[in-house]
């Protein structure tokens, strides 16, 4: 909404803040080392609010833990919005100078009355007061989320929902204030940054729009493919579809990783070509016709990655690769004369040096200057620049520095696309766990002690269904069945039930996930299947933990 | 463009020579900055001062007793002593006791100030004896070796306040009973430890010690001195933690984290500390 996809704060002002909303986001686990930054908060003095169906080991640092049912953060978002308006706690400087859309913003959140969000989201609504309040009159204030506000069918929604109280409040632009999404791998940032998104080039500069795409045609001598590409969820339904027929896989294992993932195999299955570039033997690698050995970004080769911070940093070769696996650099490379293209030195410096010439926000960013600073933030734009530690100042200028205002979203509340039925009557949420790391792939190689494979459910749930700790159950949703041993955890909420999808070999959990995807952001709502346990007759021996 | 910060110089004498430091910055802050080395065990950069270990002392105009220096804010116009017979006898006698009874082979730097001040451990205790309890090794991430734990609280403080806010180790016992422990002594997978490693990182004596580097200390084959350490970023979420990563035989051996980087600050979690075996 603000013009580039970024993290508005830096750790630093985490530490410094007045109140932080935690909203869908386990950072003690998942973000571990961000999370001290938190604490130093915490310690600071500030007040925490932690969003999430779950009581979490981040919740329990919280002053108020708000568990709400899962996929209702709109509804609570709006009922914030509204209270903040009726309060008179609402930024009416700001909002007149800096923003645009706030009196259809305010008709449309109407309705999120404190007792209504209490029904929808399952919450006391002094709760939806007592926040509204706290975040309107904080003098700073951080909203963080992750995975728990995007990874559901209106991901993209859900995060402008939020954004909509930063501009309510004026808490964006400033330091101490802001709105950071937690980057979930070490340079997902970094890869958007670069373009690789379907309708971006590097610098967010957009396909579609004859400028933006120009500068790079005439970088590149020759015309670039104006049309956006397809998102992975796209590319699924064209296989579908038999409009894609080739897949070209580098580090993203699909085959464990996609909701509803039995469709997702059988869409792979029957690819003319699969080629998998990737340093470990993935499931998605075994399905492949060719597999390309790579060396391991991060310890093999030389490079950047982007932190949640718009941090740029450098990646060094510690160790050489091992047997026949080659520098992604190379194999890409390779890959383009083998299509009759030359794109350059092999050389990470001089691709570095190529993208500083056509994204302005990493225009200063100097190889050198990178080795010596521990990183640089972005926007970035020459060599005299400091870096930037926190975005959008401009909302704050007299002039807005030439830029339209920004604009509030109006934006319905609807709930998870899967409604709880007699046949599937609980709700099947998917998370992480400290010790793990999406599929595994990596982190199920080396002999964590905290390793656990399972279902967490609440007691209540397991006695109505005469399930003890430890039993086998079999878990089924719409699109399959899978078994697993239950883990009794008495601070989940009743009706709700938790996995993790770390274990892929042992748990097939994205199997019963499901598929229903963000149509703005290709995400599919991992967060919320309705499932049904059953305890399994024969219960097999083997362990609840592995590893 | 964060908010300005304004520092006021403070201006202290260390052995005859002025030194200007910042308002709230150390005595040892000051003697760093004037390039005079200090020993210190219970300090560390990224820790609060406990103040146990008593090594850091220095002579100080005007206090009956000397002072430590890692935690005395230094005050304008104080001055300060080093290398006077009184510190130098005070921090042998301290590095004595500290080694008496316990196994400081893998201490470098308290090696290293017990040769400077001539401290001889085995004079109290002929024969170096220590407790000679066995090695805990309880999982494949890190051992605990009591024999060699001076008791200085580093990874107390790691484990608590100054970082990981996981408390799942204190001292308990009093005397010389004292000793670091976990709740009622259990094991450590049935601790709340979270196997960050931060307690392994600050240990200055190698009581924590990786189960890598022990394993090949066993083996004999640890050689620190054909090892490479390279910087990186951790691949396990985008937090973008630096990884000092430590290479012998193009094998990783052992991950730490810088303590001078404003994202880690010498820390990690169990991903970033142990999740590198698949290289």
């Amino acid at each position: 909404m603000f013009g580039a996809g970024g993290g508005t704060s830096s750790y630093q002002e985490i530490e410094e803040a007045d109140l932080i909303l935690l909203w869908g986001s386990n950072a003690r686990e998942a973000h571990p080392i961000f999370f001290h930054h938190l604490l130093k908060g915490i310690d600071n003095g500030a007040r925490m609010y932690c969003v999430d169906p779950r009581y979490t080991s981040s919740a329990q640092f919280s002053d108020v833990w708000v568990g709400i049912d899962v996929g209702t953060d709109i509804a609570l978002a709006n009922g914030i919005g509204r209270e903040i308006i009726y309060a008179g706690l609402a930024n009416q400087d700001f909002i007149d100078h800096s923003t645009q859309g706030f009196e259809a913003y305010a008709a449309s959140v109407e309705p999120f009355t404190p007792d209504a969000v209490a029904d929808i989201c399952g919450i006391p609504a002094e709760v939806v007061v007592e926040m509204a309040h706290a975040y309107a009159t904080a003098d700073t204030a951080q909203i963080l989320w992750t995975l728990g506000i995007t990874e559901h069918h209106n991901a993209v929604d859900n995060v402008l929902s939020l954004c909509n109280l930063a501009l309510l409040t004026g808490h964006v632009g400033r330091w101490g204030s802001g709105l950071v999404p937690l980057r979930g791998q070490n340079n997902v940032q970094g890869g958007g940054d670069m373009g690789a998104i379907p309708n971006k080039f590097p610098g967010f500069a957009s396909v579609d729009d004859p400028d933006h795409r120009g500068r790079f045609e005439a970088a590149y001598g020759r015309e670039l493919n104006p049309v956006p590409g397809w998102h992975l969820t796209l590319m699924f339904e064209a296989m579908e579809r038999g409009d894609l027929r080739a897949l070209y896989v580098i580090g993203e294992n699909p085959a464990d990783s996609e909701a509803d993932v039995a469709h997702a195999r059988a869409q792979m299955e029957g690819l003319d070509i699969l080629v998998v570039q990737d340093i470990l033997m993935t499931r998605t690698a075994e399905m492949a016709d060719v597999v390309l050995p790579a060396s391991v970004a991060w310890a093999e080769s030389d490079g950047t990655v982007t932190s949640s911070e718009r941090r740029v940093q450098r990646v060094r070769p510690a160790v050489s690769p091992p047997g026949q696996a080659r520098h992604d650099i190379d194999i890409l490379c390779d890959m383009a004369v083998a299509m009759g293209a030359e794109l350059g030195p092999r050389d990470p410096e001089a691709a570095w040096d190529e993208l500083r010439s056509l994204s302005a926000m990493h225009g200063g960013m100097a190889w050198e200057r990178l080795e010596a600073a521990g990183g640089l933030q972005w926007p970035c734009p020459d060599e005299d620049h400091p870096g930037s530690v926190f975005l959008h100042g401009w909302l704050w200028a007299d002039d807005l520095e030439g830029r339209d205002p920004a604009p509030f979203s109006v934006l319905e509340h609807e709930g998870p696309t899967e409604e709880l039925s007699e046949e599937f009557p609980l709700r099947l949420t998917t998370g992480r766990a400290l010790d793990s790391y999406n599929t595994g792939v990596q982190s199920g190689n080396y002999d964590s002690p905290l390793r656990f494979a399972g279902l967490d459910l609440n007691p209540t749930d397991a006695a109505d269904l005469g399930i003890a700790d430890g039993d086998r159950v079999r878990v089924s949703s719409p699109r399959g069945s899978v078994e697993m041993n239950v883990r009794l955890v008495s601070s989940l909420p009743t009706g709700l039930a938790f996995t993790t999808l770390h274990h892929p070999e042992l748990i097939d959990v994205n199997v019963l996930t499901n598929p229903d995807w963000d149509p703005k952001s290709g995400t599919a709502e991992f967060k919320a299947a309705a499932v049904r346990v059953e305890l399994v007759d024969a219960p097999e021996t083997a362990g609840a933990t592995v590893g | 463009m964060s908010p300005a910060v304004t520092e006021t110089a403070v201006t202290i004498r260390v052995d005859g020579q002025e030194v200007a430091v910042p308002e709230g910055a150390t005595i040892l802050d000051a003697c760093d900055a004037a390039g005079i080395d200090t020993p210190t065990i219970c300090y560390g950069p990224t820790l609060t001062p406990v103040n146990v270990c008593r090594v850091c002392v220095v002579e100080l105009d005007g206090s009956r007793a000397l002072v430590p220096s890692c935690s005395r804010p230094a005050e304008e116009g104080m001055v300060v002593h080093t290398d006077s017979e009184r510190v130098r006898h005070s921090r042998k006698m301290v590095i004595e006791f500290l080694a008496t009874g316990v196994d400081v082979s893998q201490a470098n730097e308290l090696g290293q100030w017990a040769e400077h001040y001539g401290a001889d451990p085995h004079r109290h205790v002929p024969g170096g004896e220590t407790m000679n309890e066995p090695v805990r090794v309880q999982d494949n991430l890190y051992i605990r070796d009591y024999d060699k734990c001076v008791l200085c609280y580093r990874c107390v403080e790691a484990c608590g306040d100054d970082a990981q806010h996981t408390y799942a180790i204190s001292v308990a016992g009093r005397g010389f009973g004292a000793r670091i422990s976990t709740e009622f002594d259990v094991t450590l997978p049935d601790s709340a430890c979270v196997y960050c490693g931060n307690c392994v990182a600050v240990c200055p004596t190698n009581a924590l010690q990786f189960k890598t580097e022990f394993d090949l200390r066993e083996e004999g084959d640890w050689r620190p001195e054909d090892q490479t350490v390279t910087q990186t970023v951790c691949s396990y979420c985008g937090v973008g933690c630096n990884l000092e990563l430590h290479v012998q035989d193009n094998q990783i051996v052992k991950c730490t984290s810088p303590d001078d980087h404003d994202v880690t600050r010498g820390n990690l979690c169990i991903k970033g500390r142990f999740g590198w075996n698949y290289v």
